[in-house]
């Protein structure tokens, strides 16, 4: 493994004469990139997962506990207030998310930043306040389940999601399964993940096709619901957790990766791609 | 009186009334149940002014007692659709304590499974679509998704037209408004017929020249 690179006095904007050698990377990549050297024998340890939704229930069996939890409430004048989350999942998606995400990377750090409940109004504001929340806490990896059709949050979401994207915190994010323009799921700088229909958790597919550019387990998943229960449920955002929790796996044995690394790490290990054999 | 109020309230001496449009909404209802065979279909209309969701049109399964019932608009799973604009679908749904109870106070019976899909028009949310209680035995597919997705699109055209009929009533009612005056001079025009209307119509297009200066 090469030392990482050193401190340099000026910004990153180009790179002067004879110090390519200091971009080595951290990590050497093998000629092919497989399964085992992506995310083998991990369990995401050490990887800080962010469950942006409904709230979570903390003390359901399949979620395994929770590093923290906070509700976004949306004061006067779209004023956002982050406070701790004394109620838990308000309608039991967050919750089904959380335990997807755990069944696949058992040993990670699960958080969850409610962004419901505080009615449907200031929801679009809550949501982006959310995400601005979660991104300067610096989450590895944040699971959106959810998205906003409203065109006034796209550039705002657009800046949020990028600021993410450079600072190594992947958005894994639910395409629609409807035919409607909505956000973030749509920008190149996030994870974009829809549904297949087999009973796998592992397999997932990259589709040459964007905008959406990953299809993930999302028919008939049994799911944690409230009060300790469980349902089987079908949709993008059940998808979209399966392939927080294969980037939490992957991070977890290659912490250093980019978001641009990652992608290209679960490209490179998609079923329908040769490292995914 | 915004633009849309105001072509609305007009627009509302002419066009069919709350009532057709109400019954477009069963039927959409009826259809949806028909297509998915299922045991009820309702669909819930967000009130901005409560901000709440309002049972618009029920078919089967408390179709007697739900039409008016309000739920919370972000929480629950209905809350939880129209806010993340995602429909989803949920079997053994019924193993959960809190929604049995909801559901067994408001219908008096507990849905086994459900499908929900939020109704948007122009980037709205405008409420959601159930489904309720299609048969277990067929497991769900991706294709049965893209439908109820398709059926959502036509349903919120139904509600869109619905939500206009009713904001154009509004503007009727409120007597005191310019385009009240408007409206029931379009109103009234729509009523007469043979040289009164001639007349009103040359009287309208005289003040129509005045306007425009």
């Amino acid at each position: 493994m090469a030392e990482p690179a050193p401190e340099r006095p000026l910004p990153a904007w180009s790179l002067p004469a004879g110090t390519a050698e200091s971009l080595a990377l951290p990590t050497e990549w093998p000629g092919r990139v497989t399964r085992e050297w992506a995310w083998g024998g991990s369990t995401g340890n050490g990887v800080r997962v962010c469950i942006l939704d409904s709230g979570v229930e903390p003390d359901h069996p399949d979620v395994g506990g929770l590093a923290g939890a906070v509700a976004v409430e949306v004061r006067e004048g779209d004023e956002i207030a982050v406070v701790d989350d004394v109620e838990g999942d308000l309608c039991g998606h967050g919750t089904a998310c959380a335990g997807i995400v755990r069944s696949i990377a058992p040993d990670c750090e699960l958080h969850s930043v409610r962004v419901l409940g505080a009615g449907f109004t200031g929801s679009g504001t809550a949501l982006l306040g959310g995400l601005r929340w979660a991104v300067e806490q610096g989450f590895q990896v944040i699971n959106m389940s959810l998205s906003t059709t409203k065109s006034q949050f796209a550039g705002l979401l657009h800046e949020v999601a990028d600021t993410a994207y450079f600072r190594r915190t992947v958005l894994v994010a639910s395409a629609h399964n409807m035919p409607v323009e909505s956000y973030p799921w749509r920008f190149s700088s996030v994870i974009s993940v829809g549904s297949h229909e087999e009973p796998d958790a592992e397999t997932f597919y990259y589709n040459p096709s964007p905008p959406v550019e990953f299809f993930a387990r999302g028919v008939d998943v049994e799911v944690a619901w409230l009060g300790g229960s469980r349902a089987r449920s079908t949709g993008n955002s059940f998808a979209t957790p399966h392939m927080t929790g294969i980037c939490a796996l992957i991070l977890g044995r290659h912490p250093e990766l980019t978001p641009f690394q990652l992608k290209s790490a679960l490209y490179l290990t998609a079923n329908n791609v040769e490292g995914g054999e | 009186m915004s633009e849309d109020g105001l072509r609305a309230a007009v627009a509302a001496g002419v066009l069919a009334s709350e009532d057709a449009h109400r019954a477009l909404l069963q039927a959409t209802v009826e259809v949806a149940r028909g297509i998915f065979y299922a045991r009820a279909s309702s669909v819930l209309l967000y009130d901005e002014d409560t901000d709440e969701l309002v049972f618009e049109a029920v078919a089967g399964e408390g179709a007697d007692t739900l039409v008016g019932q309000r739920l919370p608009s972000s929480t629950g799973i209905g809350g939880w659709v129209l806010v993340t604009r995602q429909p989803i679908v949920l079997d053994d749904v019924s193993r959960d304590p809190r929604f049995a109870e909801e559901a067994a106070k408001k219908t008096g019976y507990v849905p086994q499974g459900l499908m929900c899909v939020p109704l948007i028009h122009d980037e709205e949310p405008l409420g959601v679509l159930y489904v309720l209680d299609r048969p277990q035995q067929a497991r769900f597919s991706l294709e049965e998704m893209e439908l109820l997705g398709l059926f959502g699109n036509q349903a919120a055209i139904a509600l869109d037209l619905l939500r206009k009929a009713r904001r154009a009533k509004a503007v009727l009612e409120d007597a005191d408004t310019d385009s009240a005056l408007l409206a029931r001079v379009a109103e009234n025009l729509e009523e007469l017929d043979g040289p009164r209307r001639a007349a009103g119509v040359e009287l309208l297009r005289s003040l129509e020249a005045l306007f425009k200066g």
